[in-house]
């Protein structure tokens, strides 16, 4: 026991949390370092796919044409950028209703007396508005993977192919944890509600979930709108 | 939607933030407050219309073909990236530490990122003859 009352509550930690000396939350802590190191895990695919890129013997190419004799039959560019900039925008309103649901839990008790609070305030409504555009989300990149694949683009086909599905995937493999994670709390909530108490643990989510969405705002540019 | 349009609770790294009583938390609630729906409400407006300029500027010719056309998108996914991380990831209402445990990493990824492209991309310097 210190003498301080304030220090006290640091050392005993409400709720049985995890407080280091920095007086921070250890698992928010964790959660920024480990994002911190997922910046230099994406860094690295990135450089990769900008280093590779324009240097493809064989098409299909990102955003030019493909001519014989580099492709057996002419081909056009690759990308599809109005469907990849609706998915964008189906990830940026996640992040929305990912920080609404963090509002939802932590003022769960606050009165709430219109309808537009109510809808506010439910925290099932904006987990499950998250979910489902992170699945839209990664409905949108099947379908981006599959008419690649049909139209001659796989990960052995050239360099674009190869280090374009390789960061594009790690990044779908991360919004599909995002999704599973988010689920989880979902299940929680329906179980026995999350209190103002679980917020940590729906901020924790929802600063991976939000960090998804920054490397998606990295990726949008570097890959698919820089030619 | 009143309750909302005043500073939701927040600060999640600190003991204070856990719903607790008393004038001290409430304290370090004001000191950790995060964004407003209205503020989140914008944040998401704007992020949309950068988003929108982006594509829109993809599908024009002349400006494709001018040296502002890498920059200009470089500077408005950097802004979008920024604003995400500032308010979304509370970044600038949180404490010093997480934001040197996410800046830190972000400069080395940065710094490594262009030195790559140096080395071997199409940036690369090529020295002597």
């Amino acid at each position: 026991m210190s003498a301080s009352p304030a220090l006290d509550h640091i050392e005993a930690g409400p709720h049985g949390h995890h407080y280091t000396t920095t007086g921070l939350d250890s698992r928010k802590i964790a959660v920024w370092a480990f994002i911190g190191s997922e910046c230099m895990l994406f860094a690295s695919l990135i450089s990769t796919y900008l280093i590779y890129k324009g240097r493809s013997v064989v098409g299909p190419f990102p955003h030019e044409a493909c001519n014989p004799p580099a492709c057996a039959t002419a081909l056009k560019p690759i990308l599809n950028i109005p469907v990849t900039s609706a998915s964008t925008f189906v990830l940026l309103m996640s992040s929305l209703a990912m920080v609404l649901a963090l509002a939802a839990v932590e003022n769960r008790y606050l009165p709430k007396p219109t309808l537009g609070d109510r809808i506010l305030g439910s925290s099932k409504l904006w987990l499950w508005a998250t979910c489902i555009l992170g699945a839209t989300f990664l409905g949108f990149q099947s379908y981006e993977f599959t008419s690649f694949v049909h139209e001659g683009l796989s990960i052995r086909t050239n360099l674009f192919g190869s280090s374009f599905f390789t960061l594009t995937g790690f990044h779908g493999a991360h919004v599909t944890a995002g999704v599973i994670w988010l689920g989880t709390l979902l299940a929680i909530d329906y179980k026995r509600g999350l209190e103002p108490g679980d917020a940590i643990n729906v901020d924790i989510a929802a600063l991976y979930w939000h960090f998804v969405d920054v490397v998606w705002i990295a990726i949008f540019t570097l890959v698919y709108l820089i030619k | 939607m009143a309750h909302n349009d005043t500073a939701p609770r927040g600060g999640h790294g600190t003991p204070d933030s856990h719903g607790a009583p008393g004038a001290a938390h409430a304290a370090a609630h004001d000191a950790h407050a995060h964004p407003t729906w209205k503020q989140y409400k914008w944040v998401a407006l704007i992020l949309t219309l950068i988003t929108v300029v982006e594509v829109w500027v993809y599908y024009i010719p002349a400006f494709v073909a001018t040296k502002l056309f890498v920059p200009s998108l470089l500077i408005m996914s950097a802004v979008k990236f920024a604003i995400v991380v500032l308010f979304y990831m509370h970044l600038k209402y949180d404490a010093r530490l997480f934001r040197a445990l996410f800046t830190g990493p972000l400069i080395i990824a940065v710094v490594t990122l262009i030195s790559l492209l140096f080395l071997f991309g199409h940036l690369a310097v090529r020295l002597g003859s």
